[in-house]
């Protein structure tokens, strides 16, 4: 297995450029910015603006070898169609270099190619060429094209008269029917149904099993875990980690969910009225000991922590089932607790309103690492879950550092997720 | 299997850029393809555009020109067969020169998202303007039996006056274009300097007025020798080719050409991040 995709040291910059803050008293307003702009027309406004550089890609490194699957993971802004764009061609990297071995075709939004006015026959033929393919080539391909993208009926139908599902069918068939040595694809998945998705993955899978390689961003974890048997994982312009083989990967999306939310607090509150619901608005969850402070730092494995859920409810009903599942740094859920799981009759009265509902972790219970806590709350024999743990944002992360045992022989952390102090004794 | 090698490396141009032209030659074809496709889609009348503009301003310059200011024209050819000897090559000129200067800008989409050669975008505008050009060029052909006026045998030079033409329009579009995506001020600039162009050009008038101490200076301008030349290929009348104007008329688009390809490549790179 040779490399195909050769990255070293790549990074990325763009200048912004910031209008300076109006200094104090400063209240001439855009006006007479404009008047200093006739004044002055070729100098350039430098004192108003202030340029900073903004590093999209920073030293990134990684290699893929021919016919592996590759997703690309991290959330908006983190460099994702950066990297895809350098790949294509389409930007320059600011330092660094790529070495690409074969033919790359790309299809980095649905549709750039097309022509509203033009057919999709025409259409076909032009986007291939956009993508390198020579008309004979097109010709050949044109029956399988046509066949994926289901659109034989309105071939001659110009493609502004197209629903958006045969618009992404037919440029994803084009661009996945060029054969080329690399295949590179952002997002396109989000516009299709579920059918078609399917087709998609299908598609690139095959594509892959001929020797091809697959870049592929998505925000669908799902299909990246479908699909992909390796990731990249950016986050803020820098590689977290590169990973192959099936257990590798689901262990780095794990992560990426475990450390999508909520920063790395261990207090979060309601910024907006975005989680409203009748039956339980969160206003806030935090980890706090047993007087109710927050905790602020690391917490030892040997003090209380109190998991605090504040929420208003509206719709008082006793099938709300309510609490959270911690998850640890690899996003392994390490157990879930709800306020109904003890018998009736002991679970907290929910009133109208607001609502205080707090949670005790023993001591010595969890090991030492970061853990994440997801609000997970559905209506007992409703259809919907109001908050799932694997995808909300409500959620607080700690961070357990010593305190393990007050044995001399266990002074660091060991293995397994958690950490309890068990008793021993002869068993006769 | 084709096993090519790119590399791409912080300012540098990538290497083999002729022959990755190469191998898109036929997106070229389609690109000029699907402008001459959609040029006149939903206008009424269509590709009659591409003669009731010059057949129109043929008609108020002669009005102006001839009539009213009385200029003398080329020999004893009508003064309309005159004015429209020079509008061919002027209409050329203008239409192509703004599709070009527009054409990178108004395929921002394309720009951003696809690669390609980006050389080939402003190219293209070329070929379906020579489409107009062959239109109005049957029109000529309709004036001329209409006038009963038989053109010279030295219309065979046409293709070469035509080809310094599409050359001068390639390395001003190069240029413009490439400025255009990062300086929107030539999308003023450009119409502003046509209209003027169509006044300092010898198109309403013969360039056998310019007084001859101001001829030299007269012929900078390189459409004087293209459009004197399109008049002697196609006016039979014994009239001699000014050769200074034709000199600049050679030199100009060699000049334009050279400069434009290498400035477009160096302003390339940057397109998608600031267009």
């Amino acid at each position: 297995m040779s490399a195909v995709i050769q990255v070293e040291n790549l990074s990325k910059s763009y200048l912004i450029r910031h209008k300076k803050q109006a200094a104090a008293g400063d209240k001439r307003g855009p006006l007479a910015a404009i008047g200093q702009r006739i004044r002055h027309p070729f100098t350039a406004n430098h004192s108003s603006e202030e340029v900073e550089t903004f590093w999209a890609l920073q030293d990134i490194n990684f290699e893929i070898s021919q016919g592996q699957r590759v997703g690309i993971i991290g959330s908006n802004g983190a460099g994702k169609s950066t990297l895809l764009k350098i790949l294509s061609r389409i930007t320059p990297p600011s330092t660094g270099k790529v070495t690409l071995h074969g033919r790359v075709s790309s299809l980095l939004e649905v549709g750039t190619g097309f022509h509203p006015e033009l057919s999709g026959r025409e259409n076909i033929f032009m986007n291939g060429a956009i993508l390198g393919m020579s008309r004979g080539e097109i010709t050949r391909k044109f029956d399988a094209i046509v066949d994926f993208s289901e659109v034989e009926r309105f071939l001659d139908t110009p493609v502004k008269r197209y629903s958006s599902g045969m618009y992404v069918r037919l440029a994803f068939a084009v661009a996945a029917h060029l054969e080329p040595e690399i295949l590179i694809v952002d997002e396109v998945l989000a516009v299709g149904d579920a059918s078609f998705q399917k087709k998609c993955l299908g598609k690139m899978g095959e594509v892959s099993s001929e020797g091809r390689t697959v870049l592929f961003v998505s925000h669908n974890l799902n299909a990246i875990q479908q699909l992909c048997d390796s990731a990249i994982y950016l986050k803020q312009g820098q590689t977290v980690d590169y990973v192959t083989g099936n257990d590798e990967l689901e262990g780095l999306i794990s992560r990426y969910y475990a450390e999508q939310t909520s920063h790395g607090k261990s207090e979060w509150r309601a910024e907006n009225k975005h989680h409203n619901n009748p039956w339980f608005s969160p206003v806030a969850m935090y980890a706090a000991n047993k007087q109710g402070e927050v905790h602020q730092h690391a917490i030892r494995n040997d003090e209380e922590i109190w998991i605090h859920l504040e929420g208003d409810i509206d719709n008082v009903t006793q099938e709300l089932s309510i609490g959270y599942v911690a998850f640890d740094e690899y996003g392994t859920a390490v157990y879930a607790s709800k306020i109904s799981d003890t018998q009736t009759g002991t679970w907290p009265d929910l009133k109208k309103g607001r609502n205080q509902l707090k949670c005790r972790i023993p001591p010595r219970f969890l090991n030492e690492g970061k853990y994440s806590f997801k609000l997970v709350a559905n209506i007992v024999g409703g259809k919907n879950w109001l908050f799932k743990a694997r995808e909300t944002n409500v959620g607080i992360e700690i961070n357990i550092q010593g305190g393990l045992s007050d044995s001399p022989h266990w002074i660091r952390k060991r293995l397994g997720v958690v950490a309890p102090v068990l008793e021993w004794q002869q068993a006769d | 299997m084709k096993n090519q090698t790119t590399i791409i490396e912080a300012n540098k141009a990538i290497s083999g850029y002729w022959t990755e032209l190469n191998q898109y030659r036929d997106l070229l074809f389609f690109l000029a393809w699907r402008d001459f496709k959609i040029r006149y889609k939903q206008t009424a009348v269509g590709a009659a555009w591409a003669f009731i503009r010059p057949l129109f301003t043929m008609i108020v310059l002669t009005i102006l020109f001839g009539k009213v200011a009385k200029l003398p024209t080329e020999g004893s050819a009508p003064y309309a067969i005159m004015v429209f000897a020079g509008l061919l090559p002027w209409y050329f000129f203008s239409s192509s020169l703004q599709d070009c200067s527009m054409s990178l800008v108004n395929k921002s989409a394309m720009v951003s998202k696809l690669y390609f050669p980006r050389i080939l975008i402003p190219i293209s505008p070329l070929f379906v303007n020579t489409i107009d050009f062959l239109i109005a060029g049957s029109i000529f052909t309709l004036l001329m039996l209409f006038y009963q006026y038989m053109p010279s045998h030295r219309i065979v030079f046409l293709p070469l006056f035509f080809i310094l033409l599409a050359l001068v329009v390639l390395g001003l579009g190069l240029w413009v274009s490439a400025l255009n995506v990062k300086y929107r001020d030539f999308r003023f600039i450009v119409p502003f300097a046509i209209q003027l162009g169509l006044f300092v050009s010898p198109i309403g008038f013969s360039s056998s007025i310019i007084p001859e101490e101001w001829r030299l200076i007269y012929s900078i301008n390189p459409l004087v020798g293209i459009v004197d030349g399109f008049r002697w290929c196609l006016l039979n009348e014994n009239q001699s080719l000014y050769w200074p104007a034709i000199y600049s008329s050679i030199l100009w688009p060699i000049v334009l050409l050279s400069t434009g390809v290498v400035f477009f490549r160096k302003a390339e790179r940057q397109f998608a991040d600031i267009i």
